[in-house]
């Protein structure tokens, strides 16, 4: 096997006539954590469905943990797992039957099952909750339990489709931690996400698409090299103030209207306090101040040209 | 039990004792149906001989379709959420969803079928039947109950939300009742008595009253497994298809 986990060349799909892959190329290292940014409708889930065997593509080529998508489908999934937009968990089985389902499907044997199953409910904190219904789980425990089903088999490669969507802040975070675990473990994630602030915490490379196009792709740090926005606004009491404090910070933008300035950063702690020492060394009043950080709309209005306004139909 | 299928087997036996609408349909209401025609209506019914012995075996028709509705509605549901994408990506066998499905049915019918069948006996049922002849009962109705189980998960899968497949075998349902199950069809009026004639449940009710009163009727039964092996086959083959597209 090479080092590429996932290699794509020229993926097309399209559903009558509207294209939803419009040519798509990837080549994914093993080991790492590759995300596919985009908004409702750019074409994630159908890259992911092509990619995992789900949908046949109507052009191109792909091989997955080195066997073709189209001519190798069985050894393909044998080497990957999927856990889906929508956790796909079977909600009249309890949590532990959940897994032992997915444990007796890979014909795990009894004890291997067993051992699989309460090790998993271990990690995931699931433990407590293993002999209630899934249909009782929240949201956050649901993606839990789905992802562990996905690793009952131990995949090389994990799909992750959309893995936080509607997650608290706080499920967001735990489910981060796991893939972070999955990573170090050796495992090679493809994620797909419409929050840039995840693909930069998770991913050790970036492709964005739109409207079924790659448009850009490359580290976090390459990505944001290219996307303005990152800011910093100041607000005065008053404009003798706004003036002050447009002459004191280099390269900032005042607005006399509302009052407030605007200065290029790059939100980090060190740079805004020297924004912030430098104000003061002048006697510049501020009466408040706040850090903006390029969001996905903005990578979209930099890479496209236009916002990223949902695609309707997928 | 490591076959794909008697996995998905028993997956679907656990949602059927875990989900008491199905239960009700499937084994109550056909209990509570048998208490109504007999006892209330029954006596109003002239039919040559006691109603109880005419009634059941167009009550067991009645039971086979009252849980279908449960079944149509678990396919649906399996459908239309992510568990089919997943067993599909860890390459599944894509029969052993749906053989699960179908001997799910037939076992939950059964059970049904067996406690009709005690109230029955219980309300003064009492069949002429020898031995031969029950085991003759036994082969017609699990070939019955085998057809309308693939036509139903072949209608579950065809059917675009859950609640339009709990609808989608209102007819199945329905049909009984325009059968010999109640009341003789050269009973009713023009039309239906027809359509009573000639509709799928009539023979399978006819061929199995024939059995259980000791008189089999070669037609009836020839008619009810030629109709039984029909359905079967059109539900197989619709369901297959179904599956193929939607999965």
């Amino acid at each position: 096997m090479t080092s590429s986990a996932i290699t794509a060349s020229g993926l097309r799909k399209a559903y009558r006539d509207k294209v939803v892959l419009d040519g798509i190329d990837l080549d994914v290292r093993a080991g790492t954590v590759f995300s596919l940014l985009g908004p409702n409708g750019a074409g994630k889930t159908t890259t992911v469905n092509v990619l995992t065997t789900l949908l046949d593509s109507d052009g191109g080529a792909a091989r997955v943990a080195g066997y073709d998508i189209a001519t190798e489908t069985r050894k393909v999934r044998a080497a990957i797992g999927v856990t889906g937009q929508f956790a796909a968990v079977d909600e009249l089985l309890t949590g532990r039957e959940n897994l032992r389902l997915m444990a007796d499907l890979h014909h795990l044997g009894s004890t291997a099952a067993k051992q699989v199953v309460e090790d998993l409910l271990e990690r995931f904190d699931l433990a407590e909750s293993a002999a209630r219904l899934a249909s009782t789980y929240s949201g956050g425990m649901r993606r839990k339990l789905d992802l562990a089903m996905t690793l009952v088999s131990t995949p090389e490669i994990i799909f992750l489709d959309e893995p936080t969507a509607g997650l608290d802040p706080r499920s967001r975070r735990t489910m981060w931690n796991i893939i972070r675990e999955l990573v170090a473990g050796g495992t090679t994630i493809f994620l797909t996400t419409q929050y840039l602030d995840e693909a930069d915490q998770l991913a050790d490379r970036i492709a964005v698409l739109d409207r079924g196009r790659l448009v850009a792709e490359g580290t976090s740090g390459e990505l944001k090299k290219r996307i303005p926005g990152g800011h910093v606004r100041f607000r005065f009491a008053d404009a003798e103030q706004l003036d002050a404090g447009a002459r004191v910070l280099a390269g900032s933008t005042p607005d006399a209207e509302s009052l407030v300035l605007r200065v290029p950063s790059d939100g980090g702690a060190r740079s805004v306090r020297t924004l912030l020492d430098r104000l003061d060394e002048y006697a510049v009043d501020v009466e408040e101040f706040t850090v903006h950080m390029p969001d996905l709309d903005d990578v979209f209005l930099a890479l496209t040209g236009h916002a990223s306004t949902e695609v309707t139909a997928r | 039990m490591n076959t794909d299928s008697e996995i998905m087997l028993r997956r679907n036996l656990k949602h059927t004792v875990r989900n008491p609408v199905a239960l009700f349909n499937a084994i109550l209401m056909p209990v509570l149906m048998m208490f109504m025609f007999v006892y209330m209506l029954g006596g109003a019914f002239s039919v040559g001989d006691a109603y109880v012995d005419y009634a059941t075996p167009g009550m067991i028709m009645m039971t086979i379709s009252y849980g279908l509705s449960a079944t149509a509605m678990a396919v649906s549901s399996d459908m239309a959420k992510g568990i089919i994408n997943r067993f599909k990506v860890m390459d599944v066998s894509r029969g052993a969803v749906l053989t699960g499905h179908v001997v799910s049915t037939m076992l939950r019918t059964v059970v049904a079928l067996a406690a009709v069948l005690g109230v029955a006996f219980l309300m003064g049922f009492s069949p002429n039947a020898t031995f031969g002849l029950w085991l003759a009962v036994i082969g017609v109705l699990l070939l019955a109950i085998f057809a309308v189980s693939w036509l139903t998960i072949a209608l579950g899968l065809a059917a675009k939300t859950l609640e339009s497949a709990g609808f989608s075998t209102v007819p199945l349902i329905m049909l009984p009742f325009f059968s010999s199950a109640i009341v003789p069809a050269d009973k009713m009026g023009p039309g239906v008595r027809e359509f009573a004639e000639y509709q799928p449940f009539t023979p399978i009710i006819e061929s199995v009253r024939g059995f259980l009163n000791g008189t089999p009727s070669n037609g009836h039964t020839i008619a009810a497994v030629s109709w039984s092996a029909g359905i079967a086959v059109v539900g197989y083959v619709w369901a297959r298809a179904r599956f193929n597209k939607r999965a």
